[in-house]
């Protein structure tokens, strides 16, 4: 085992290990959890000569104060984040996110938080030495599932690295822009025509507000109030990250990595693969709108965004 | 068979085979459910990333870097599923103890009911059940269906904190709580199985959908002395 480790001295509001997330269990009731932001922990991985899955810390808002014991590593974070590098010879170094850091034995990291966004991901080269659980390194608070017995970190706790010493880093850059788009776009969900016409009118048209009542979980907005004209409860069936769903009060939710597996309320829409990450970032008081595209319109902005993603990791081949 | 196929968004396929809760259409469910499973362990269907049966759909959720609902749905053209559960499907007893310390609601059911609590005991008892679906919290079985005279709504304020290994009732289906979590079903009783074992790490859920669940009575000494 390795000796070298982060010691936690403030964990930050919500930080926890993330990675892809877990697939092929949403039949027992487990669900696939992973990244809020995919793109952002596949680059913080990429940046540190990592697999692209390997576990990373993702936070939120506030990020933690770490500080190196025992070893030296290769750092970076991805995100809008405002950092410190606080040296031991207590030289402070203002952080630049989407690059790497050659951190010594008692530096820490101050990550202050995160700016016009909710996530953030800190990874090192080799990655955590934390154990899998169901083949997934991702934490689920809410179900208590994961590594850590399903908890976020704590003061006081050590983070385990696996690679004690970095023999030879090379600098790595990439000109990340960071979306900023209030526009999230939808495909029609299976109960779509449960709702009034002038419902479905003010859901195309008007302005949804992020409320504070967001996580993991999922994003609860308020706006105009969609009138169920069907029926409010629905047989509880299978969910997938991005279904807007409306309860009984007629508040949209947009379910998120740490949703149940199954649910009772009707699905209005369901946002986008492309536009998960850009949708998990929105922070409370946005406005958002939503627009209605094709399926077939939605898989070719995702065949864009898959090559957005390959640019982003061309630049540091 | 099933009766609608469209996408739930671009990156999720929504079989539907009916609005009617009973055995025959959930066992239609799982039938696909089992052999789609078997498909993609296979390999025969590249990018599936989940299979998530519920009472009368199924969702089939996959990887759009590697593949997309039409590849998916063309294999539906030539699917041949036949409603055969009998080699995925197992027989599970559970032990219960009604003793009141664990049957939370039974006097006031029984109130209710107009049945007295010795006899929803026997209703509950005397009944094979069969797993519709598992979920809302990780390993938790829906079974069904109960004896129709026991059938209630959930409760008016739902618990905040409902004891792990409790049994509860609602509508048609009897349940297990595998963790401690907030709940609105009527609690009958509690089994001391772990019914699902996070330490498992090939196979955590003890009940998977198409199971078949009986309960066993168990006093409350069995209950204490369970674990050693």
């Amino acid at each position: 085992m390795s000796d070298t480790y982060f010691e936690i001295l403030r964990p930050g509001t919500n930080s926890s290990i993330q990675d892809k997330g877990r697939n092929h269990l949403y039949h027992i009731g487990i669900t696939v959890s992973g990244a809020m932001d995919q793109r952002i922990f596949i680059l913080s991985n990429a940046l540190v000569n990592n697999d692209l899955n390997e576990g990373t810390i993702e936070f939120a808002y506030q990020g933690p104060l770490l500080k190196l014991k025992n070893g030296n590593v290769n750092f970076a974070i991805t995100g809008d984040v405002s950092f410190n590098i606080l040296r031991k010879n207590s030289i402070i170094e203002e952080g630049k996110c989407f690059q790497n850091y050659f951190l010594e034995n008692e530096d820490q990291i101050d990550i202050i938080s995160t700016k016009n966004s909710i996530f953030g991901y800190l990874s090192v080269e080799g990655g955590f030495e934390i154990e899998k659980i169901w083949d997934s390194y991702s934490v689920n608070t809410k179900a208590k599932v994961g590594p850590n017995n399903g908890e976020k970190f704590s003061a006081g706790e050590k983070i385990y690295i696996k690679k004690t010493k970095i023999e030879n880093f090379v600098e790595k850059k990439i000109d990340y822009e960071n979306s900023l788009e209030k526009t999230i776009r939808i495909i029609k969900g299976t109960n779509f025509n449960y709702f009034s016409e002038n419902s479905k009118n003010k859901f195309f048209k008007e302005e949804y507000l992020v409320t504070n009542l967001s996580d993991r979980m999922g994003m609860r907005l308020e706006g105009p109030k969609l009138d169920n004209i069907v029926n409010t409860n629905i047989k509880s069936e299978g969910l997938v990250k991005g279904v807007v769903q409306v309860p009984a009060d007629g508040n949209p939710i947009i379910l998120f990595s740490d949703h149940g597996s199954i649910g009772g309320y009707p699905k209005i829409a369901v946002v986008i693969t492309a536009d998960h990450d850009k949708a998990s970032q929105l922070i409370p008081g946005s406005k958002i709108k939503f627009k209605e595209i094709s399926l077939y319109e939605a898989e070719g902005l995702f065949k864009i965004y898959s090559n957005d993603t390959k640019s982003y990791l061309e630049q540091i081949k | 068979m099933i009766k609608n196929i469209s996408n739930l968004g671009d990156a999720a396929i929504y079989c539907d085979f009916g609005n009617e809760v009973n055995e025959k259409i959930n066992l239609n469910v799982i039938s696909y459910f089992n052999h789609l499973k078997k498909l993609a362990k296979e390999n025969k269907i590249e990018g599936i990333t989940n299979l998530t049966p519920s009472y009368n759909k199924l969702i089939i959720s996959f990887d759009l870097s590697i593949t997309n609902f039409k590849k998916i749905t063309k294999i539906f053209e030539t699917l041949k599923v036949t409603n055969n559960n009998q080699e995925d499907s197992k027989k599970i007893k559970i032990p219960l103890c009604y003793d009141e310390e664990y049957a939370l609601d039974l006097v006031s059911l029984s109130k209710k009911l107009k049945i007295p609590t010795n006899e929803i005991i026997d209703l509950h008892l005397n009944k094979e059940y069969f797993c519709y679906m598992t979920g809302f919290i990780a390993g938790m079985p829906f079974l069904g269906d109960i004896h129709e005279s026991i059938r209630v709504d959930r409760l008016q304020t739902p618990r905040i904190k409902v004891p792990k290994g409790s049994i509860g009732i609602t509508e048609q289906f009897s349940n297990i709580y595998t963790f401690e979590s907030p709940g609105g079903w009527s609690i009958i009783g509690n089994t001391p199985l772990e019914v699902f074992d996070k330490l498992n790490l090939n196979n955590p859920a003890l009940i998977k959908p198409g199971d078949k669940v009986s309960f066993y009575k168990i006093s409350k000494q069995e209950y204490l002395n369970w674990n050693e």
